[in-house]
């Protein structure tokens, strides 16, 4: 302490990052790389050398539709048809179910629209046996593994034949046999779970890797710093995903990025190599998947991807968007749609046709309709068809402890 | 049997719990290498390799997170959080995650953990090593609540901990760690080596959870009590010259209903004691269930002795206390009613 204070020194300012509304929607999306632009690292490549590149994207698809660059990862057409298929029956899945809560057959939902091709992509890059560590927008994980869609509309609907008795809020399944940890709606806690799950894998010599999902605002929340201490500590094989769609709830990416240039930033501090994807890019998705999956497998440690996509609908059921985003926004969004530009790509390869296209979105919407009609021949949380509130009692713990015997007991008089 | 202090036998049951299962895995801060702060994991890295027991990094969220994605792999982590005051920034894993990972899945997952903490004062710790927090975990469900006050009880409730299918938060009073306190800070410690409960089973044995053991019997009053509180009301109860039935109670949640119900109804009086504050403390509960099933056999009000309502004071450590004289206090009082 040397001398006082200076009635010339300037005020503090604090900065409030601006709300989104009023901005042009192209310039949200930082840093945008041509397709094949970035070249793809070595599995072991130095982490400094990987955050060189910390403000590109890896692109695969050009405008044409051609699999451009390093990046362009060697799968069948069959597998991208697959990819396709995946896509367009989750977008079919969640209209459905969105149109279900207009309906009032049940209390809410989470659309993941224009974010298909990461869930899709992904999961398409891991095998059975590794385990995701999903938020609620990761529909597509279960999907795309084959989870069947009358079961996932069960629990939407809260219904009797609702695997998890009704006891979470619609989307928040759990599916161990198909690599699903069950969804908290208190966010980022699976971080570091996925980060402890991967532990255990190397711990007891497996080969299974564990994923871990957050969206860009949740990497706010100190679990996710947690998850990046232990990841990098332990050379945990994860994957570690931040879905960037731009939006929590009504706050722009900038309020959990801060000053950083971009969310791929927040890996080089802890040693883990980190990278932005495309994450509209269907092929992109895979490549960047299987990359980091190989590098977990081979004991390289974890990685970091931040996916770049667009939430384009609102948040929740429960939300509003009209009220804090450029309505433009979804049109002018530079990355386009993840289901039109695989299709592109399949058609400039010559293996795909408006034909195909219109006969397969059929298929997969009769596919959808006739699972929902099943589902709502079980009823719902709204007609009341929701099993024994005796069963709410039960999984508390292994066993039931006299306390909740006596309470259930309760219940059962009361009713 | 082999006489061992607290820390000796809770680190006895670590050896036990890790030779018989090697899903057993031990880790926190200082917990590897050097074997923990109070040295209740000291010798597992040694005998199990660091891939058993191993240290971590100072996050409490992080250690009970990733316990958690452990316990869903199939492992069952024990877990140390240095001192219970620190385990706040764990509350939401702890809460949110592994009480409810069981339910919300509906069987699908599970998180057999252990979360084991040194709890309560008595060593000049100030407020952040010195408080009882139990009442934050017994108000949760799915959470089973654990308070252990001897050396012999330690290992095999520890041990029941482990081998439980659902979380346990395990709370190990730091004062009682080697010898029963009973409050009179200002007297030699008596170690447990000169008490029979210091005498601990060889091997591999187990205390049931939910099971409160009687301390010391008794006609005039019945006393609930855990962890260092017991062997407080043990000193009370013996310096006033009162026949007062000591429960320790040992788990909170599931609570032994049965064994307090029984006291109670045989000696007429009731006196909850606990070190953690009074409002909305865990005795609120246990005056709640007397009052519910042993009014008609009560002659006088429940009482109840807690630490103040106050941060946990470093100077005026003994005022905060509820040591023998304000036990004993309220035992006469409560015999004059």
């Amino acid at each position: 302490m040397t001398t006082d204070r200076d009635d010339t020194d300037q005020p503090l300012r604090l900065r409030i990052p601006e709300p989104a509304r009023g901005q042009h929607a192209p310039d949200r999306v930082r840093y945008i790389s041509a397709a094949g632009e970035m070249q793809k690292p070595a599995l072991d490549e130095k982490v400094e050398r990987v955050a060189l590149m910390r403000k590109q994207l890896v692109r695969v698809l050009d405008d044409e539709g051609r699999a451009v660059g390093d990046w362009a990862p060697d799968i069948s057409v069959d597998e991208k048809r697959r990819g396709l298929r995946n896509m367009m029956l989750v977008r079919s899945y969640d209209a459905r179910l969105l149109r279900a809560h207009r309906q009032g057959k049940t209390s809410f939902y989470m659309q993941s629209l224009g974010e298909e091709a990461i869930a899709c992509g992904q999961q398409q890059a891991l095998l059975p046996g590794d385990m995701h560590f999903p938020t609620y927008r990761q529909q597509g994980l279960l999907i795309s593994a084959d989870y069947p869609l009358v079961t996932m509309m069960n629990q939407v609907l809260s219904n009797e034949h609702d695997p998890l008795h009704g006891r979470q809020l619609p989307v928040m399944y759990s599916s161990k046999a198909h690599g699903f940890f069950t969804i908290s709606g208190n966010l980022a806690t699976q971080y570091i779970q996925a980060v402890g799950w991967a532990m255990a894998s190397a711990l007891r010599g497996g080969t299974e890797i564990a994923a871990a999902w957050i969206g860009e605002g949740a990497t706010a929340e100190s679990d996710f710093h947690a998850a990046l201490v232990f990841a990098s500590t332990y050379q945990a094989p994860v994957i570690l995903n931040i879905v960037n769609n731009h939006w929590a709830i009504s706050t722009p990416e900038d309020f959990a990025r801060g000053a950083s240039a971009t969310f791929a930033d927040r890996g080089y501090g802890f040693s883990i190599p980190a990278i932005r994807v495309d994450g509209n890019d269907y092929l992109a998705v895979y490549a960047a998947s299987q990359w980091a999956a190989e590098r977990a497998r081979k004991n390289l440690g974890p990685t970091l991807i931040e996916w770049i996509t667009l939430r384009v609908g609102a948040h929740s059921t429960s939300d509003d968007p009209s009220v804090y985003r450029p309505p433009e926004e979804t049109e002018q969004f530079p990355l386009g749609d993840p289901i039109q530009r695989l299709r592109q790509h399949l058609e400039f390869l010559d293996e795909w046709d408006e034909e195909r296209h219109v006969a397969l979105q059929a298929e997969v919407d009769t596919q959808v309709n006739e699972a929902f009609a099943e589902a709502d021949s079980h009823g719902s949380v709204k007609t009341g068809d929701v099993g024994s509130a005796r069963t709410m009692f039960d999984d508390v713990f292994a066993e039931l402890p006299r306390h909740l015997r006596e309470q259930r007991d309760r219940v059962e008089e009361l009713s | 049997m082999t006489a061992m202090t607290m820390i000796e036998a809770i680190r006895d049951a670590h050896m036990v719990a890790m030779e018989s299962d090697d899903r057993v895995v031990v880790f926190g801060e200082d917990v590897g290498y050097f074997g923990g702060v109070f040295r209740c994991t000291q010798g597992l890295q040694e005998r199990f390799g660091d891939h058993r027991c191993f240290d971590s990094p100072i996050s409490e969220a992080g250690i009970v997170g990733a316990a958690v994605g452990m316990a869903a792999y199939g492992l069952r982590p024990c877990v140390e959080i240095q001192f219970a005051d620190y385990v706040y920034p764990a509350y939401d894993q702890i809460v949110s995650e592994a009480a409810r990972v069981r339910h919300r899945s509906a069987g699908d997952f599970s998180a057999p953990i252990v979360v084991r903490m040194p709890t309560g004062g008595g060593i000049f710790g100030g407020q952040t090593h010195s408080q009882s927090p139990e009442a934050l975990f017994t108000h949760v469900s799915g959470l089973k609540t654990v308070v252990v006050s001897n050396p012999h009880d330690a290992k095999g409730l520890l041990i029941a901990a482990i081998e439980d299918d659902d979380p346990v938060v395990f709370l190990e009073p730091k004062r009682v760690y080697n010898g029963p306190f009973d409050g009179h800070h200002d007297r030699p410690i008596v170690p447990w080596s000169k008490h029979p409960l210091g005498d601990v089973p060889d091997g591999h044995y187990s205390i049931e959870i939910g099971k409160a053991r009687v301390h010391r019997e008794g006609s005039d009053l019945t006393v609930l009590a855990y962890g260092t509180l017991v062997h407080v009301a043990q000193a009370a109860a013996e310096e006033q010259g009162i026949d007062a039935e000591v429960i320790d109670l040992r788990t909170l949640v599931p609570l032994d209903v049965d064994a307090i119900v029984e006291s109670v109804e045989k000696t007429g009086r009731c006196l909850v004691v606990h070190e953690a504050t009074l409002t909305s403390g865990f005795g609120a509960e246990l005056c709640a269930v007397v009052q519910e099933r042993c009014l008609f056999h009560l002659e006088a009000p429940i009482r109840r002795v807690c630490g103040w309502d106050t941060p946990y004071p470093h100077a005026h450590e003994w005022s905060y206390f509820p040591g023998p004289d304000r036990v004993g206090r309220a035992m006469r009082e409560l015999l004059s009613t």
